[in-house]
């Protein structure tokens, strides 16, 4: 009889998903779905009020990543009040939103990999999960635990040093930022008392890409091969190909490295990208038109950060960028647990970008705002932690809002990540009928690689809420695991 | 002119002849909140916040003048747990997102539920339906977060002396207007003085959302009242 085994909620991801896997009479796995709760109520939400509130009302919709969110909706509103599409900021405004972006990127990737990851390569897939997370690595490798809080904390002073705030800030106000860097803070960053500096920051970082290199070149065949298949990737690069995770055009390749997109606009992203509802999920699944709805669909984050960019603008994640590309013989990157390595050059470029701006003594100015020919319509994008985030507004004559739409990273990789979890469960599942602890988690694994942000954080400790239900065609439950 | 002595809670005061108690109380170091009373406008008595005992008899401190030999009673458990109703129900009788408004820090009714720890409100919410008016040149009139203390009515006027607000409707239905030709007459001085003079984020001045950073803010520092309090 063909099941349907469920899994739910899926743990150690920023909130909640389920995965159903349904099974043929034979136990052939025929199809894997990620469904998602999504809140594309937000945008609805919006709607009336001025738009000149968007920066600090959009971010509320994420506790994770709100400075991505705050700074997507400031760029788009950048566009409304003419300070121009990324590049008409005055050098401090800026630098500022660009020191508070490398903040996020860096205290949001250490989290992921310290608190998120770490747990599953140290102590195996196959550990209890009572032992698999943050408290058994703190217990176990209590070096690495403090690196992951003081890492975090150390971007979260970034933030609260250009935002007002850790979560949730303020600073990025139409046609630029409401504060620049006093000589404190700047000092605090550059000298501040071990380890809570920038350069033991950047050597922490180096010493995460080089611990994820030890694990690599002793466990390859495991983590190569997890989960690999032909993808688009897409993000912002810099217009002369360089990454940069702040502003920049669109550039997507397909799984040979083939350039399906160059040098497009963000303003011009409508006429590049759709979105595709599917019954099944509340999340939309992007596209990229010229390719079609099938064939269309690309993944975005560090993993497509890497495929897209030709080089990377500091020395030390260079140094680390030319290996990774050394890996696939400088061919895009398809294996979804490489996500992670990429992440953690993007770790060290992110800490190695917050010394090069707190050094810039632009990010001392008091030119923080700039605004030009009024408009009605602007497109904000960033490179959010977790990929490319999109935001488009319109407004009336009254300055309130009557459109809004956001794609977020998340939704970007919707397909990727149902396409991990197909490639995982199909290899897994296939010929079985019992569940293991080790098999849920590797399905989590598969998911967790893309650090996907469904709503909230409260399963990063311990406790894993898993259930898994084996449901025939008749939607009976014939057998349930939960812990 | 002549002083008067009058106690408030014990503590022996000075009071010029026609002062109110809230006047006299800040003078004396004593704070007795208030909400829609605003230095230099005249006393309305619309919120009740600043509500004091006098010789036993419950009194909007705002408008009330000392008398000589006046007993005052301010911070008694009874008077501030009614206070605190107060700001409870006008929490809830409006939409107030503190987390996304303007106001935020700069807001007298946030800096109130702070002072008097606020925490979840005795009373259900209404989530009432309300307009935001977006049409003013200069202005923007959120009737989400009003709580009609008619500050903006009464300490708003042109240059020769006319009202830019005023009220419509009544009881509960009172809403804020402002008159159409006045309004749209407005100079950037005056709509910053409106938006400074509303003591929450109903009146905001057009395209100036959060230019002053957080820490920089009226009630950053220190809680409402604490300027007063020696
Ligand atoms: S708009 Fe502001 S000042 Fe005017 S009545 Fe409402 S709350 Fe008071």
């Amino acid at each position: 009889m063909a099941k349907k085994i469920t899994i739910e909620p899926v743990t150690r991801v920023e909130g909640h998903g389920k995965v159903t896997i349904h099974m043929d009479d034979k136990h052939n796995v025929t199809q894997a779905r990620l469904h998602i709760v999504e809140f594309r109520g937000f945008e609805r939400f919006v709607q009336g009020r001025p738009y000149w509130e968007m920066p600090v009302l959009v971010q509320r919709l994420c506790g994770i990543c709100p400075v991505s969110h705050h700074l997507a909706a400031a760029k788009a509103v950048d566009v409304i009040v003419g300070a121009g599409t990324g590049e008409g900021l005055t050098p401090t405004g800026e630098k500022m939103r660009r020191l508070m972006h490398y903040g996020q990127i860096f205290q949001s990737h250490a989290l992921h990999f310290f608190h998120l990851v770490s747990p599953d390569l140290l102590l195996g897939a196959d550990a209890d999960p009572a032992i698999r997370n943050v408290i058994g690595v703190a217990l176990n490798f209590k070096d690495l635990a403090v690196q992951g809080v003081m890492m975090r904390k150390f971007g979260q002073e970034v933030i609260l040093a250009t935002a007002g705030k850790k979560i949730h800030g303020t600073g990025a106000i139409p046609g630029g930022i409401n504060k620049n860097l006093s000589a404190e803070e700047r000092d605090s960053f550059l000298k501040g008392a071990d380890p809570l500096n920038v350069d033991k920051m950047i050597a922490w970082a180096q010493g995460a890409v080089d611990l994820f290199k030890d694990y690599h070149s002793k466990n390859s065949e495991i983590i190569d091969n997890f989960s690999v298949f032909p993808s688009n990737h897409l993000s912002l690069v810099r217009k002369d190909g360089a990454m940069d995770l702040y502003h920049g055009v669109l550039r997507a390749v397909d799984a040979d490295g083939k350039k399906i997109l160059n040098d497009v606009d963000c303003q011009d992203y409508l006429k590049y990208i759709g979105e595709e509802v599917r019954s099944w999920s509340y999340m939309k699944f992007p596209y990229l038109k010229e390719l079609g709805k099938e064939k269309g669909w690309y993944t975005v984050g560090p993993l497509a950060r890497l495929n897209t960019a030709d080089f990377i603008p500091t020395p030390l994640a260079q140094k680390e960028f030319e290996i990774y590309k050394a890996y696939t013989k400088g061919k895009p990157n398809n294996m979804s647990m490489h996500m992670h390595w990429a992440r953690l050059i993007e770790l060290l470029h992110a800490g190695e970008m917050i010394k090069e701006l707190v050094n810039d003594p632009d990010i001392m100015g008091d030119n923080l705002v700039t605004k030009g020919t009024k408009g009605r319509e602007g497109v904000g994008l960033i490179e959010a932690p977790r990929g490319t985030l999109f935001h488009h507004y319109k407004i009336n004559d009254n300055d309130q809002v009557v459109m809004a739409n956001l794609i977020v990273s998340t939704t970007n990789n919707n397909e990727p990540m149902n396409k991990a979890v197909n490639f995982v469960a199909g290899k897994l599942f296939t010929g079985q009928s019992k569940i293991t602890e080790g098999m849920m988690n590797r399905v989590e694994m598969a998911i967790r690689a893309y650090d996907p942000c469904l709503s909230c954080a409260t399963h990063a400790i311990g406790k894993m809420p898993l259930e898994v239900s084996l449901v025939d065609t008749n939607e009976n439950i014939i057998d349930r695991m939960s812990r | 002119m002549s002083e008067l002595t009058f106690f408030i809670d014990n503590k022996e005061c000075k009071a010029k002849k026609g002062q109110t108690i809230t006047e006299a109380a800040r003078d004396n170091g004593v704070y007795i909140p208030t909400l829609c009373d605003y230095p230099g406008i005249r006393p309305a008595g619309t919120c009740r916040i600043c509500t004091v005992k006098v010789n036993g008899r419950n009194m909007a401190g705002c408008t009330t003048p000392v008398e000589e030999g006046m007993i005052v009673e301010n911070k008694t458990a009874e008077l501030e747990d009614m206070r605190k109703a107060i700001i409870e129900m006008l929490f809830v009788e409006g939409n107030h997102m503190c987390p996304t408004c303007e106001k935020s820090g700069n807001c007298d009714l946030q800096a109130l539920g702070y002072r008097y720890t606020m925490m979840v409100p005795r009373f259900p919410y209404l989530w009432p339906s309300r307009e935001i008016d977006a049409s003013m040149p200069k202005i923007v009139i959120d009737k989400n977060r009003c709580i009609q203390c008619l500050r903006c009515v009464r300490g708003i006027t042109t240059a020769d002396g006319k009202h830019i607000f005023g009220t419509l409707h009544r009881g509960d239905k009172t809403r804020i207007s402002a008159d159409p030709e006045l309004v749209a007459a407005m100079t950037d001085e005056q709509a910053q003085k409106a938006m400074d003079i509303c003591p929450v984020g109903a009146i905001l001045k057009r395209e100036v959302g959060f230019k002053v950073p957080m820490g920089k803010r009226k009630y950053d520092s220190a809680p409402i009242g604490s300027d007063i309090e020696k």
